[in-house]
C-alpha cells in the first residue's frame, strides 16, 4: 500500500484539477445538450463527483482531513438530493406523462 | 504514476460515453462504470473510508434508485427526442469555454503543486472519524436530521393522494 | 378730516364686500342704498379734504399730506408700505371719482333695475371706486399699480357683464389683454424707477429726479415705458381699439370707467409723474405727437359711425388725444382740467345715450331713432348741453379747457395748432351729427319702439341735470387771464407741477394771439354745428344702411381704418399659429413624446426581456453557464 501510495504522489496537483475540470465540464455540457430530466440529473451527479475528488485530492496534499469530511457531507446531501429530485420528477410524470423539459415551461413569461 | 492516467483517461471516456448515449439505460450503466473509476482515484489518494463510502452509497444506493425510476417510466427506449443541432452546438461551446476559462484561471492563479505530503494515514477510517466525532461533530448530527427530511419529503411527494387519484 | 382718508377707499370696499356676498339675499332696494350709500359717504369725506386742501391753498402754503396706514414689503432695500398721499391733484381727482361716480350709481339704479345681475353689477361697480380711489390716492408707484390693475380687472368684469354674449366676453377679453401690454410698460418702469432712485415714494423720487440733467437716458426710458402704460390705459395708438369695442357692457360702466374716471388714469400718471417727463423733452414730444394722432384718427373714423355708443366712444379716445397733446406741450394744468371738463360732458353724454338706448327698448342705431325731442325732453336738454360744451363753444366748459390746450400747443408749434384745430373741427360735426340723428327729424324705428317710447325715471334724469349743470358752468373754474379771469385751477394745482414749470418756463402768449385763437375755435364750432345742422335736419339725410358699398375716404372711417384688422393679421395670427406649432410640434411631439416615450421604451424593453424567460429550463441553465464563465473570466484575468 505505501508503495502504491508514495508512487501516486507524484501525481502533480494541476493534473488532478486539470482533470476534475474536465470531468466538471463534462457534466455541464451534459446539462445542457439533454432533454431527459433524468439524465441531467445524473450529469449533475457527475459534477459533484469531480468535486469530490479535487477536494479528496486537496485534502491528500496538503494533510488536511477536513477536506475528506466535507467530501462525507457532499456525498450525504447528494444522496437526499437523489432521493428529493426523483420524487419530483415521479410526481411530474405522472402529471405530464413526459420527462422531457422542455414541456415542462409553465413559468413562461 | 501511470496507473493514474489511466484511471483518468477511463473515466473521461466512460463519462463521455455517459452524455453520448442515446438509450438512458445505457446512460445509467456508464455512468456506473464512470463512479467505479472514480472509486480507485480515492483508493490510489489512500482516502479509504471515502472510496468504500463512494462505492457502497453512490453506486449502491443511488445508481440503483435512477435505474428504478428509468424502469418505473419506462424509459427504457430511446423516446425521447433530442434537442435540435444548434442548441447542441452551443452547449458544447459553452461548455468548452467553461473549461478554457477553469484552466487559464487556475494556470494564472498558479496554484502551486504541494509534491511532499506529511502526513499519508488521514484517509484512514480511524483518523477520519476522529476528526469526524471531534470537529465536525455538529454538522454531523445535522445531516441526519437532513436525511430524515429527505425521506420524509420524498415519502410524501411520491405518496398517491387519495381523495384525487 | 384729513385722518380719515383711509375711510375713502375703505367704504367702496366694504360696499362691494356687502354686495357682493349677500348678491341673491338682499332685496333690490337695500344694495342699490347700500352701493350709493357708502360712494356718497366717500364722496363727502372727499369734501371735507378738498375743503382742508383748499384753505391751505388758500394761505398760500403747499398742502400736501401723506397718511401710512400700514408696512407691506420690507425685503432688503425695497420697502413698500400702504400709504396714501393728498395733495391738490388727488384731491380733484378724489372729487371727481367719488362725485360722478356717485352719479352714475344712483342712474343705475334706474338703469339695471330689470336685470338679473344687479347686486352684482353694483358690488363690481364699488370695487372699481375702490380701486381707482387707491390709483388716486396711493403715495407710490406700488400702490397705483395696485389700483391701475385693480381697475383693468373691474373693467374686464363689467365690460364682460353679460357674460353670456361670447361677442361681450371676447371685448373684455380685448380690453384686458390691451391694458396687460401697458401694464408690462408699467412695471419695467416701476423697476427702473426703483432701481435709480433706491425707493417707490413719491416724496422720495421726485426730489431726487428734480436733481437730474435735461435728457437723461435712464429718465428717457423710464418715461417711454410710462408712456406705453398710459397708452394701453386712456387708450392711445397703438393700443385704442379696445375702447370702441368695450361698449359692449352697460352704459353705466361705459360712462364711468371709459369716460371719467379709468381712461384719464394715464393722465393722472404723467400729471403725476410730470418732473420726469419735464427732463424727457423727446418722450414728451412723442406724447403729443401721438396725442395728436389718436385724436385725428379717432375724429375721422366717428364721422361715419351709425352706433350712438360708437361714436361717443370714438369721441372719448379723440378727446383723451387732446389731452396727452396737452401734457406734451407742457401744458399740465391745461390737460388736468381737460380732464374734469371731459369728465363731466362725456359722462354726461354717455348717460343721456343710456337713457335714449333704454326708451328705445335697447335700439342702438341712429338710423333708426329720430324725433326723439318730443318724446324724451330732459334727455335731449341735457344732452344739447353736453354737445355743446364738448364741441367747444363758449361759455360752456369743453371751450375753456380745449382752448388752453391749443394756446399751448400753439406756443410750442403751429403745426400742432393746425392739426388740433382740425380735430376740433371734425368734433363738433360729429357731435352734432349725432344729436341731430337722434333727436330731430321724424322717427324712424320700428312701431313697437315707438309704444314704448317714455322719459327715464327720476333716478336717471336726475344725474343728468346734475351733469349738465356741472357741464355749463365747469368752465368757470380755471377762465385765463386773456378773458379776465382768476385762472383758479392753475393756482391751486400749482405746487404739484412747480418743479415742472421751473424747469422749462411758462409758455406765454400775447392777449391778442389768445382772443384770435379763442374766436377762432369757437366760430369753427358753430360752423361746423351749422353744416351739420344743414346736412341731417334741413336735407334730412340718412346714413346709409351697412350692406350699401361705401367709397374711398367713407368706407375707410366706416371701416375704422382697418386698424383691427392690421392687428390681427400682424400680430394675432402669428401669435396664433406660434401657439399652434408649439402646441403640437413642441408640446405634444415633444415633451409629451419624452415622457410618453420613456413609458413606451420601457414597456418595449420589458416586452423584449420577457422573452428570456422562456420557461425553458436549459435554457437558463445554459445562461447561467455563461454568465459564470464570464465572471470567472473577469475576476481572474482582469481582477
Amino acid at each position: 500500500m505505501e508503495t502504491i501510495v508514495q508512487e501516486i504522489q507524484g501525481v502533480p496537483l494541476n493534473h488532478y484539477i486539470l482533470f476534475c475540470s474536465l470531468i466538471f465540464t463534462i457534466g455541464v455540457i451534459g446539462v445542457l445538450i439533454r432533454r431527459n430530466v433524468i439524465i441531467i440529473m445524473m450529469s449533475i451527479e457527475l459534477m459533484l463527483n469531480s468535486v469530490n475528488l479535487l477536494l479528496t485530492a486537496f485534502s491528500a496534499h496538503s494533510g488536511d482531513p477536513s477536506g475528506q469530511v466535507f467530501v462525507f457531507f457532499i456525498m450525504a446531501l447528494a444522496a437526499a438530493e437523489v432521493a428529493v429530485g426523483l420524487a419530483i420528477i415521479v410526481m411530474v410524470y405522472r402529471n405530464t406523462r413526459s420527462v422531457d423539459i422542455n414541456a415542462l415551461n409553465r413559468l413562461r413569461g | 504514476m501511470s496507473i493514474f492516467y489511466f484511471v483518468a483517461f477511463l473515466s473521461i471516456f466512460f463519462a463521455l460515453m455517459t452524455i453520448f448515449a442515446k438509450n438512458p439505460v445505457h446512460s445509467v450503466l456508464y455512468l456506473v462504470i464512470t463512479f467505479f473509476t472514480f472509486t480507485i482515484h480515492y483508493i490510489l489518494l489512500n482516502a479509504q473510508f471515502l472510496a468504500i463510502v463512494n462505492f457502497i452509497v453512490y453506486m449502491g444506493a443511488i445508481m440503483v434508485l435512477f435505474l428504478f425510476v428509468l424502469m418505473l417510466l419506462n424509459l427504457n427506449k430511446d423516446t425521447e427526442p433530442l434537442k435540435s443541432n444548434l442548441v447542441k452546438v452551443m452547449g458544447v461551446i459553452a461548455g468548452m469555454c467553461l473549461l478554457v476559462t477553469l484552466a487559464g484561471s487556475f494556470r494564472v492563479l498558479q496554484a502551486t503543486g504541494v509534491d511532499i505530503v506529511e502526513n499519508t494515514e488521514i484517509g484512514l477510517v480511524g483518523n477520519l472519524g476522529k476528526v469526524l466525532f471531534s470537529e465536525f461533530l455538529l454538522p454531523f448530527e445535522i445531516s441526519s436530521i437532513l436525511l430524515l427530511t429527505a425521506m420524509v419529503g420524498a415519502v410524501l411527494l411520491a405518496k398517491n393522494d387519495p381523495k384525487n387519484a | 378730516m384729513i385722518d380719515l382718508i383711509w375711510l375713502i377707499p375703505l367704504l367702496p370696499l366694504v360696499g362691494f364686500l356687502v354686495n357682493g356676498l349677500g348678491r341673491n339675499v338682499l332685496p333690490k332696494s337695500l344694495v342699490g342704498v347700500v352701493g350709493c350709500g357708502v360712494v356718497l359717504i366717500s364722496f363727502l369725506l372727499s369734501c371735507g379734504v378738498f375743503s382742508t386742501i383748499y384753505t391751505l391753498r388758500q394761505a398760500g402754503e403747499s398742502a400736501t399730506f401723506t397718511q401710512p396706514v400700514f408696512d407691506w414689503i420690507g425685503a432688503g432695500s425695497a420697502q413698500v408700505s400702504l400709504s396714501f398721499l393728498v395733495d391738490p391733484l388727488s384731491a380733484v381727482m378724489l372729487l371727481i371719482v367719488t362725485g360722478i361716480g356717485f352719479l352714475i350709481h344712483v342712474y343705475s339704479i334706474g338703469y339695471m333695475q330689470h336685470d338679473a345681475g344687479f347686486a352684482k353689477f353694483f358690488a363690481y361697480l364699488n370695487l372699481f371706486i375702490f380701486f381707482m380711489l387707491l390709483l388716486v390716492l396711493g403715495s407710490n408707484y406700488i400702490v397705483m399699480f395696485i389700483g391701475w390693475e385693480g381697475v383693468g380687472l373691474c373693467s374686464y368684469l363689467l365690460i364682460g357683464f353679460w357674460f353670456k354674449n361670447s361677442s361681450y366676453a371676447s371685448a373684455a377679453k380685448k380690453a384686458f389683454v390691451m391694458n396687460r401690454i401697458g401694464d408690462l410698460g408699467f412695471l419695467i418702469a416701476v423697476f427702473a424707477i426703483f432701481a435709480t432712485f433706491g425707493t417707490f415714494e413719491f416724496a422720495g423720487i421726485f426730489p431726487q429726479a428734480a436733481n437730474m440733467t435735461m435728457g437723461d437716458t435712464t429718465l428717457l426710458l423710464i418715461t417711454l415705458l410710462l408712456f406705453v402704460a398710459a397708452t394701453g390705459k386712456s387708450a392711445q395708438i397703438p393700443l385704442f381699439t379696445w375702447l370702441p369695442d368695450a361698449m359692449a357692457g352697460p352704459t353705466p360702466v361705459s360712462a364711468l370707467i371709459h369716460a371719467a374716471t379709468m381712461v384719464t388714469a394715464g393722465i393722472y400718471m404723467i400729471a403725476r409723474s410730470n418732473i420726469l417727463f419735464t427732463l424727457s423733452p423727446i418722450t414728451l414730444q412723442i406724447v403729443a405727437a401721438i396725442g395728436i394722432c389718436t385724436a385725428l384718427l379717432a375724429a375721422a373714423i366717428a364721422v361715419t359711425q351709425n352706433d350712438i355708443k360708437k361714436v361717443l366712444a370714438y369721441s372719448t379716445v379723440s378727446q383723451l388725444g387732446y389731452m396727452f397733446l396737452g401734457l406734451g406741450v407742457g401744458a399740465f394744468t391745461g390737460a388736468f382740467f381737460h380732464v374734469i371738463t371731459h369728465a363731466f360732458f362725456k359722462a354726461l353724454l354717455f348717460l343721456g345715450a343710456g337713457s335714449v338706448i333704454h326708451a328705445m327698448s335697447d335700439e342702438q342705431d341712429m338710423r333708426n331713432m329720430g324725433g326723439l325731442k318730443k318724446h324724451l325732453p330732459v334727455t335731449y336738454l341735457t344732452m344739447l348741453i353736453g354737445t355743446v360744451a364738448i364741441a367747444g363753444i363758449p361759455p360752456l366748459s369743453g371751450f375753456f379747457s380745449k382752448d388752453e390746450i391749443l394756446a399751448h400747443a400753439f406756443a410750442h408749434s403751429k403745426v400742432l395748432w393746425v392739426l388740433g384745430f382740425m380735430g376740433a373741427l371734425f368734433t363738433a360735426f360729429y357731435m352734432f351729427r349725432m344729436l341731430f340723428l337722434t333727436f330731430f327729424g321724424q322717427f324712424r324705428g320700428t312701431s313697437a319702439q315707438a309704444s314704448h317710447l317714455h322719459e327715464s325715471p327720476p333716478t336717471m334724469t336726475v344725474p343728468l341735470v346734475v351733469l349738465a349743470v356741472l357741464a355749463a358752468l365747469g368752465g368757470f373754474l380755471n377762465v385765463p387771464a386773456a378773458l379776465g379771469g382768476q385762472h383758479a385751477l392753475a393756482n391751486f394745482l400749482a405746487p404739484v407741477f412747480a418743479e415742472s414749470v421751473e424747469k422749462v418756463g411758462e409758455a406765454h402768449l400775447e392777449h391778442s394771439t389768445e382772443y384770435v385763437l379763442m374766436g377762432i375755435s369757437a366760430l369753427a364750432a358753430i360752423v361746423m354745428a351749422v353744416v351739420a345742422y344743414r346736412q341731417y335736419v334741413s336735407k334730412a339725410v340718412v346714413p346709409v344702411a351697412d350692406d350699401v358699398p361705401r367709397s374711398g375716404l367713407s368706407r375707410l372711417s366706416y371701416r375704422k381704418f382697418y386698424v383691427d384688422e392690421l392687428y390681427d393679421t400682424l400680430i394675432v395670427r402669428p401669435l396664433n399659429a406660434l401657439s399652434v406649432f408649439f402646441y403640437r410640434k413642441v408640446d405634444r411631439g415633444g415633451i409629451d413624446g419624452v415622457v410618453n416615450g420613456l413609458g413606451s421604451a420601457t414597456g418595449e424593453s420589458g416586452k423584449g426581456i420577457r422573452l428570456l424567460q422562456s420557461g425553458n429550463v436549459g435554457f437558463y441553465i445554459f445562461m447561467m453557464v455563461i454568465a459564470v464563465v464570464a465572471l470567472l473570466a473577469y475576476g481572474v484575468f482582469n481582477g
